[in-house]
């Protein structure tokens, strides 16, 4: 018997095939993991992602603690605004990617990948002896994500006017605090929409709300091929402990400036760059129909390899698609290698849908 | 539980085989199918191809997972199922109408070790547990 999160009985309720992941018991798909795509690509759907980790730091050291510890600079946050960073080793290695909230401050929240749950628990934990923190674990909150184009219709019937007003006006990573529910403008879909966190106990009334708004619930593995369309990296599947963010097209993530800020893996990052990244996470298109699967090899044009991270179907262009470590030399085609057959496949840089929009780059 | 016709006879691996005079017509299970979940692609045999018992001949796939399909019976391909190639789904919604994967004309004294409706059955829910 796997942990349980808060909503457990209503994914049952709903007619959930659950499965573990992590360690968890989770809904995999409540009837169509394709159907639940188009949900959230066309219209609503909400996903638990309760089995996910919070921390939160406090304390009067919590802005040169966060500043070693991430390969992103908190500077470039306000109150009321998050983003996306990993944290490194001194190898320059994805130790894991996360979520930063600043509340004030002296008070961040970082939401962490649940299958990394005691290694990161352990590297925050360790690098914290020398600062004066606080971590905390909530594992009294659940999260909700909410998201679709239609989201921001179906939840008026959810909030007084007040509070809808100021959840309609987030921009893209900014968040409010509503009484008990922190609401983010954030999300793993490459769709508009909202992750709630709440308290354990209120989550399954919110979660009945929802579905009265017609919003779907929809599992992880439409939660999968969203983020895969949407070139969203899966951490121990894209990237682990031995790639750094730049072979990962994470490089963006990356805060260099301002040069004085000594962050773990600092040193290796500057190193890779000066001696020059070979490979990198690109984008696949199938060219004929077909499925791409993880660890497929992917030839490349004047001889290299590289390996699909992450491979499946994408619903919403109907073709086999995929993320793919590769070396940086790689052209706008390569052949991946299904069953002992060589496939053509489309080169892009991801995402290959967002915003309902399909990558221009892709060719029909 | 997934829908398994008397008419037919069934393999361990969940493939179904239907008498049609001479020949032979195999698909995937309903309990199969329903495993799998949405189908996405489908690759099948070759037309005129020769075909062993338990030998790979086709290979379903759904967006989590490739699953490959065993003859169930040796002998000649002599027809596939083309709509498949088009519309994998078919096996979800017919899987032992529309949803038939290819036709099979037996080696003479060819002898089958298939199993009835009740014995699949069995074996389904032993694999549930």
């Amino acid at each position: 018997m796997g942990k349980k999160t808060p909503l457990y009985l209503s994914h049952l309720a709903a007619n959930a095939k659950m499965v573990d992941f992590a360690g968890w018991d989770m809904p995999l798909h409540y009837g169509s993991q394709v159907q639940e795509h188009h949900y959230v690509r066309r219209d609503a759907g909400m996903f638990d992602v309760s089995h996910m980790t919070i921390v939160d730091v406090k304390g009067q050291d919590v802005i040169a603690y966060l500043h070693y510890l991430l390969a992103n600079n908190i500077d470039k946050l306000i109150p009321g605004k998050a983003f996306y960073t990993c944290m490194l080793n001194n190898q320059g290695g994805v130790v894991d990617d996360l979520i930063v909230y600043k509340i004030a401050d002296d008070f961040y929240r970082l939401v962490v990948n649940s299958a990394t749950r005691d290694k990161d628990l352990n590297w925050l934990n360790e690098h914290a002896k020398k600062y004066t923190i606080m971590l905390e674990e909530r594992t009294d909150l659940a999260i909700l994500a909410i998201q679709g184009c239609k989201v921001k219709n179906k939840i008026t019937a959810i909030f007084n006017p007040e509070d809808l007003r100021s959840i309609l006006a987030l921009k893209p990573f900014h968040f409010v605090t509503i009484d008990s529910f922190f609401i983010a403008r954030t999300g793993y879909t490459g769709e508009d929409g909202f992750e709630i966190i709440v308290p354990a106990k209120a989550v399954s009334a919110l979660w009945e709300r929802l579905i009265t708004a017609q919003i779907h619930p929809c599992g992880l593995g439409a939660r999968d091929t969203l983020r895969l369309e949407a070139g969203l990296n899966l951490y121990g599947t894209d990237m682990d402990e031995k790639v750094t963010p730049l072979e990962s097209n994470l490089g963006w993530t990356v805060a260099w400036e301002p040069k004085e800020r000594h962050f773990i893996g600092r040193q290796a990052l500057e190193k890779q760059q000066q001696q020059g990244v070979t490979c990198s996470l690109v984008g696949l298109i199938l060219r004929e129909s077909g499925v791409l699967r993880n660890h497929q090899k992917v030839k490349i044009e004047g001889g290299g390899e590289g390996e699909i991270t992450s491979g499946s179907f994408s619903p919403t262009l109907n073709k086999g698609i995929a993320l793919a470590r590769v070396p940086i030399t790689i052209g706008t085609e390569c052949q991946v290698e299904i069953r002992g057959k060589q496939h053509t496949a489309q080169v892009i840089k991801p995402p290959f849908v967002r915003q309902g929009q399909i990558n221009e780059m892709i060719i029909d | 539980m997934n829908n398994v016709p008397k008419s037919l006879q069934y393999s361990k691996t969940h493939e179904w085989v239907r008498r049609d005079d001479d020949l032979f017509t195999i698909g995937i299970t309903d309990h199969a199918q329903a495993m799998l979940g949405h189908l996405v692609y489908v690759e099948l045999p070759e037309p005129e191809s020769n075909l062993e018992v338990g030998q790979e001949c086709a290979v379903v796939e759904s967006v989590k997972a490739a699953a490959d399909v065993y003859s169930p019976v040796s002998g000649e391909v002599v027809e596939i199922n083309e709509a498949l190639l088009e519309t994998p789904q078919l096996i979800n919604e017919d899987p032992y109408g529309k949803g038939w994967l290819f036709r099979i004309r037996p080696y003479e004294n060819e002898a089958l070790k298939l199993l009835n409706s009740e014995q699949y059955l069995k074996q389904v829910v032993s694999e549930a547990h």
